[in-house]
């Protein structure tokens, strides 16, 4: 399945990725190639059939409105790229003025 | 002491034969010896592990030591280790110093094992011959030039190079199963959700499960006992009891049904191979198991069924590295935007981009039906292929791999021929069933292995009919050469 430039560009700005114009060729070319593997999905019939999650038919639990975890705000911010007085700092989003 | 099999090593501790301190020293000093020439270690965790079994011997002197205290082990370094860097083969986690350990580090951690450090492994767990690391690839201790299989390549080669007694790794798509033939070692994927995935770095959340690479079943079996069990942090863990594995594996393993699928035994596979576990299989009839054949017809769609659930679950699970909170941030942002894309563009590496962009497109307004939804409904049909099988015998026998462990460089230039190769242990992922990849006869001095797979929870039958072969063979036993 062919893939266009502007279609590649657009799921890399979805995934927040941002690849060279070298990087954009492969992609075109091995995910043209992989889509043409997936292809192969389609030639079976489904219809009916119930999509499955988990193997053990497990849904999703819930627990009680409980608090169960210390307050390690400071343990956790301690690996941030840049963090200060219990806040993650990124750059300016909002004009000042 | 590293020819034992960690059983064997255990019973050692428990007789006074060896300290702790003595037996962590002496893998400690191996891993200086010979790691250097097969890179199966990201961090060696020398100062903690000698702490640990000085704790261990401690508790020993006190007459508080378990079956397992003081025995060394590694971690794959996918799950968290508190105070200790968790990469996950990535640049994007280098700087990750976890603030918290994983439920299985925890666990094996309360049994008195001792951490000897965290093991290499293909990035994020996605590739199958662990040369996508970011710390270099690991290369397979029976030859320096071919792969050791991935993605818990170094789990298996320390292993297999007896670095370590024993290691943790995970499988989404073989990737304990499928390193563990090409390293000829013991491989056991559990039952989805058999073992907590709390703590362990997420790829694909839905096929994702823990376990372990060790030197024989019974190992594995004692290792399960330990990390097994429900966990109310993992919202996927199955509250279902442990058995005393152990113990049942000791069962006689006369009168099981063994079953061989056709679609497994097709003409992608290597004839030295179907050898190999034509020679296992008449093994385990000679000790009273009868042989039927089986079909699962939906086999041939589970390998592109699996790429589109695997990559979209990935696509959505990898959104969280966005250089902010914790991991690789890029120099100088221009503004939030810049901030996100570069800092992921430059900590991933090119596999896990091409996933990432492979699942965002799967999910992308449109597509979602035509491949996530219909790859579930193929995921069914192969549940079912199972499960109709099952009703006809009690275990599935099938090879690991269609190929002898290959050449570095071989496969990295096409992405859909790597993917192919795990044919045989994905189809396990998607059914969520336990698989337990079993060292055979060597083909031209390269490991080969065969493959087990039970019924949901039953690796206790697995591992029974695993160390009854092992006990009339000794291809587990086997050490590559150089490395004894």
């Amino acid at each position: 399945m062919a893939l266009t430039a502007d279609t590649v560009r657009g799921i890399a700005q979805l995934a927040r990725l941002r690849p060279s114009p070298s990087e954009e060729a492969r992609l075109i070319q091995d995910l043209g190639a992989i889509l043409e593997f997936f292809a192969q999905l389609s030639e079976t019939e489904v219809e009916g059939i119930e999509p499955m999650a988990h193997p053990l038919e497990v849904d999703q639990r819930l627990r009680e409105d409980e608090v169960t975890e210390p307050d390690r705000r400071e343990d956790y911010q301690s690996i941030a790229p840049d963090a200060r007085d219990g806040l993650y700092r990124v750059p300016v989003v909002l004009d000042s003025d | 002491m590293h020819q034992k099999t960690l059983l064997e090593q255990a019973q050692a501790l428990q007789d006074g034969d060896v300290s702790s301190v003595e037996l962590t020293r002496s893998y400690l000093e191996r891993i200086k010896a010979y790691d250097g020439s097969i890179n199966s270690f990201i961090t060696v965790t020398e100062e903690q592990a000698l702490a640990q079994a000085e704790a261990a011997d401690g508790a020993r002197a006190a007459g508080t030591a378990g079956p397992l205290t003081g025995v060394p082990l590694a971690h794959k370094d996918i799950f968290c280790t508190r105070g200790v860097r968790t990469s996950c083969g990535s640049r994007m986690l280098d700087n990750f110093i976890s603030p918290y350990d994983a439920t299985v580090v925890q666990r094996l951690e309360a049994a008195g094992m001792v951490m000897l450090g965290k093991t290499n492994m293909d990035e994020f767990a996605m590739g199958s011959s662990n040369e996508t690391s970011y710390y270099g690839p690991v290369r397979n201790p029976w030859d320096p030039e071919r792969v050791p299989g991935g993605s818990s390549g170094g789990s298996a080669a320390a292993v297999a190079a007896r670095l370590a007694p024993a290691a943790t790794a995970t499988d989404t798509g073989g990737s304990i199963r499928q390193p563990a033939t090409f390293c000829g070692v013991t491989g056991l994927k559990p039952t989805y959700g058999r073992v907590s995935r709390f703590g362990m770095v997420a790829y694909a959340s839905s096929l994702d499960q823990g376990g372990m690479l060790g030197v024989s079943a019974e190992d594995c079996a004692v290792l399960l006992g330990a990390m097994a069990g429900f966990d109310p942090r993992d919202s996927t863990s199955v509250d279902h009891p442990v058995p005393n594995y152990p113990a049942e594996i000791r069962k006689p393993v006369d009168k099981v049904r063994l079953g061989l699928p056709k679609e497994f035994f097709d003409d992608r596979l290597d004839a030295r191979i179907r050898a190999s576990v034509e020679e296992a299989v008449g093994a385990w009839e000679g000790q009273g198991a009868e042989r039927v054949e089986v079909s699962l017809p939906n086999l041939p769609l589970a390998t592109p069924a699996y790429y589109v659930i695997a990559s979209a679950e990935c696509s959505s699970n990898l959104a969280r590295y966005d250089g902010v909170r914790y991991g690789h941030r890029c120099a100088d942002p221009q503004d939030l935007e810049d901030l996100f894309c570069r800092s992921r563009e430059e900590g991933f590496g090119a596999e896990v981009r091409r996933r990432i962009m492979t699942g965002t497109y799967a999910l992308s307004a449109g597509y979602r039906d035509a491949y996530y939804g219909r790859a579930q409904r193929v995921r069914q049909l192969i549940r079912r292929d199972f499960q109709q099988a099952f009703e006809k015998v009690d275990v599935i026998a099938a090879p690991v791999s269609p190929v002898l462990p290959f050449k570095l460089g071989e496969k990295m230039q096409d992405p859909v021929a790597m993917y192919r190769i795990d044919g045989y242990t994905i189809p396990v992922n998607l059914a969520g069933l336990p698989g337990l990849s079993l060292p055979a006869r060597p083909a031209e001095g390269l490991p080969t292995g065969v493959q087990l797979i039970g019924n949901y929870f039953d690796e206790a039958r697995l591992l029974g009919l695993g160390a009854a072969w092992q006990r009339e063979t000794d291809w587990h036993r086997q050490v590559p050469p150089g490395y004894a």
